[in-house]
């Protein structure tokens, strides 16, 4: 166990060089950032020239990528083109985006396997058939359909809940932003939980279940879905990075001053040191994510073991 | 009798149609007893066991038909709360496939465990004690550090072992084993089979044991039921079967078996496949592949069960026959063939 982990922690190493790598270059494809920052307007040469000596934009590309990783090491991100630091940026926004995928996941998690589970045993019947049309109809409508739906008839008419979340909401205001963001993921873990429940439910442990007389309940929650919901865990924790990096549609919607916002914001000015460094964040945690999910996996379910 | 089945009829509703694979069967057990029940896939007979032990798959099985009489009650009858109750506690299964049988998540000890948790409310300790013990008692090496492992740490015979002992954790009065051999090494299916017998002497258990395997069936069995399209088709005290088969298919099915005194002989295997129990031909369901057969085999009715007698009957199984009076299946021979006496060689 010990060098499964050590071994995926250094896979992680190229993981992570390839993907800063590739979002480096993107974000320097799109333009010249330079340019960007004065608009319509022509920039003074001198004035510009200053600005690419200071974000070493004057050196070759390759200079340019290892310069900024060398510098992520020590903890410096840079300074976004507005002279703030991006670390001050990272520190206002990963806080409330952390607490915004906390609240999508745990909805997701409780409502989609609650779902999945009911949906499963009770496959064929009016259930059953409602809550498929129902995920079918919310992975088909899009997130700012639902989000500016939900925000106009909750918030501004009906008024139950604030139209704009600010920064340091509590868990009860994220609510409803938390059900939009995770609404989509919460309808793949219905139908992935489903699909799963339905299938042990045909398989032959289960039949060996019910003839050792176990009651229902018994079959049901140690033998059938202990083994259903490997598969739904893996899925919930691959979707963290999904929420945290996803949410940039809900939190627009919200007017929350997240990660999703402030890489928004960061693409929309060609704010290189910005993108790049949240992305890099970002692919940090979709690293640990992983990880931590196939260490789960082994714990689940004990055929897998890692040398 | 222990448990005595009759007239039992199973559908399964299905897209393409009503499936009919048992039709009007009957067996009987005695304590103590072993009954063979013989057939190929889709014959009927594991249908039939899981009706008796009432974990049959409905929707889309259904039992239509027929009594499921053990020790004089009709299981049929139970609610589901009492029926649960039989399982485990007074009849038990033993299923083919012990790696997907046993649950892959959980260790061997707390699935063993669990018969005593839920039946006899014993504590977390008692029913892992109990569980080493049977674990033990099926001949599991080291049985005590073993009881945390799960069933993919086990070898194949190791796992079947396993299986047996869950059956017997409650000393049941009967046991079903289907093909409880079949996925094993030759050598290993010797053992399980040893094991096997020997426990149900010692227990004193009625054993149904359904097999295609007639091979396993000759030092096992007490009597034979053979199963054609979900009806039986021959039911013989076992040594009589193997010495004068007494319906058209059973005598295919020991041709098939290969055997030393033949040796160099070409295999005679029954030409054709099994019916589809969608559409069961008329008639006799074997007729499209019977050798023998004549006009009134394609026509309905099917063949009736014939009581069957001749004159060099085996002594012991005359008996036998004397012991059991008020059971017709335990009166000796009978064969759902019209020509009977043709294949007999009487």
């Amino acid at each position: 166990m010990g060098r499964y982990i050590v071994r995926r922690l250094l896979q992680m190493i190229p993981v992570f060089i390839g993907a800063t790598l590739i979002i480096f270059l993107m974000v320097y494809a799109l333009g010249d950032p330079v340019t960007a920052l004065f608009g319509d307007r022509s920039p003074d040469p001198a004035t510009a020239r200053a600005l690419r000596a200071e974000f070493n934009l004057d050196k070759p590309l390759w200079h340019q990528y290892l310069l900024y990783m060398g510098k992520i090491f020590t903890g410096d991100f840079g300074t976004a083109f507005n002279g703030q630091p991006v670390t001050d940026l990272m520190r206002h926004a990963f806080p409330i985006s952390l607490r915004l995928a906390v609240v999508a996941l745990v909805l997701e998690m409780l409502i989609g396997i609650a779902l999945g589970v009911v949906t499963g045993l009770r496959r064929g019947r009016a259930v059953d058939t409602t809550v498929l049309v129902l995920t079918l109809v919310v992975i088909a409508i899009p997130t700012f359909v639902l989000g500016t739906t939900a925000q106009y008839f909750l918030g501004v008419k009906l008024g139950w809940i604030d139209p704009a979340v600010g920064p340091d909401a509590p868990f009860n205001q994220l609510l409803v932003p938390g059900l939009i963001l995770c609404l989509v993921s919460l309808a793949y873990v219905t139908r992935l939980t489903r699909t799963s429940v339905v299938e042990n439910a045909r398989s032959d442990y289960i039949r060996t279940a019910v003839a050792k007389g176990l009651p229902r309940s018994r079959i049901t929650v140690r033998h059938l879905l202990r083994n259903s919901l490997i598969p739904v865990v893996t899925y919930l924790g691959a979707d963290i990075g999904t929420l945290m990096a996803g949410a940039i549609v809900t939190e627009r919607i919200f007017n929350i001053q997240g990660v999703g916002y402030q890489l928004f914001q960061g693409i929309l000015r060609q704010n290189s040191p910005t993108v790049v460094g949240f992305v890099v964040v970002l692919v940090l945690i979709f690293l640990i994510a992983n990880l931590l999910v196939d260490l789960l996996y082994a714990v689940l379910d004990p055929r897998i073991r890692y040398a | 009798m222990l448990l005595d089945v009759r007239d039992l009829r199973v559908e399964f509703r299905t897209r393409e149609g009503v499936v009919r694979a048992v039709n009007g069967v009957s067996y009987s057990v005695a304590e103590g007893e072993t009954l063979a029940v013989l057939g190929e896939s889709g014959s009927g007979k594991s249908v039939t066991a899981q009706a008796v032990m009432g974990i049959l798959d409905s929707p889309p099985a259904r039992v239509t038909g027929g009594r499921v009489l053990f020790q004089g009650t009709d299981l049929l009858r139970l609610g589901e709360e009492d029926r649960r109750r039989v399982r485990g506690e007074r009849m038990a299964m033993i299923f083919q496939d012990a790696l997907s049988s046993l649950n892959p998540v959980l260790p061997v000890g707390y699935q063993l465990g669990e018969m005593f948790r839920v039946h006899r409310r014993a504590s977390r300790k008692e029913a892992r004690e109990r569980a080493v013990e049977l674990m033990d008692r099926v001949r599991i090496p080291a049985a005590g550090a073993r009881a945390g492992d799960y069933p993919h740490q086990f070898s194949g015979g190791m796992r079947q072992r396993i299986m047996i002992a869950m059956a017997l954790a409650l000393e049941p009065e009967l046991i079903i084993a289907d093909e409880p051999t079949t996925a094993l090494d030759v050598t290993v299916q010797a053992q399980v089979m040893d094991l096997l017998k020997d426990l149900q002497r010692e227990f004193g258990m009625g054993l149904i044991l359904i097999t295609h395997d007639l091979g396993v069936v000759a030092d096992v069995a007490d009597k034979i039921a053979v199963m054609y399209a979900g009806r039986i088709v021959e039911n013989a005290p076992v040594a009589d079967l193997y010495k004068r088969p007494a319906h058209p298919y059973t005598r295919g099915l020991l041709d098939s078996i290969p055997r030393l005194d033949r040796k160099g002989r070409e295999l005679r295997a029954i030409s054709g496949l099994p019916p589809n129990l969608l559409r069961i031909p008329p008639g006799c369901p074997f007729h499209p592949r019977c050798p023998q057969v004549r006009d009134v085999c394609r026509v309905d009715p099917p063949p009736p069960l014939y009581e069957v007698t001749y004159a060099g009957r085996d002594a012991e199984a005359v008996r036998a026959a004397e012991l059991m009076p008020d059971d017709p299946s335990a009166l000796g021979r009978a064969s759902a063939c019209h020509f009977w006496k043709e294949t007999v060689g009487e």
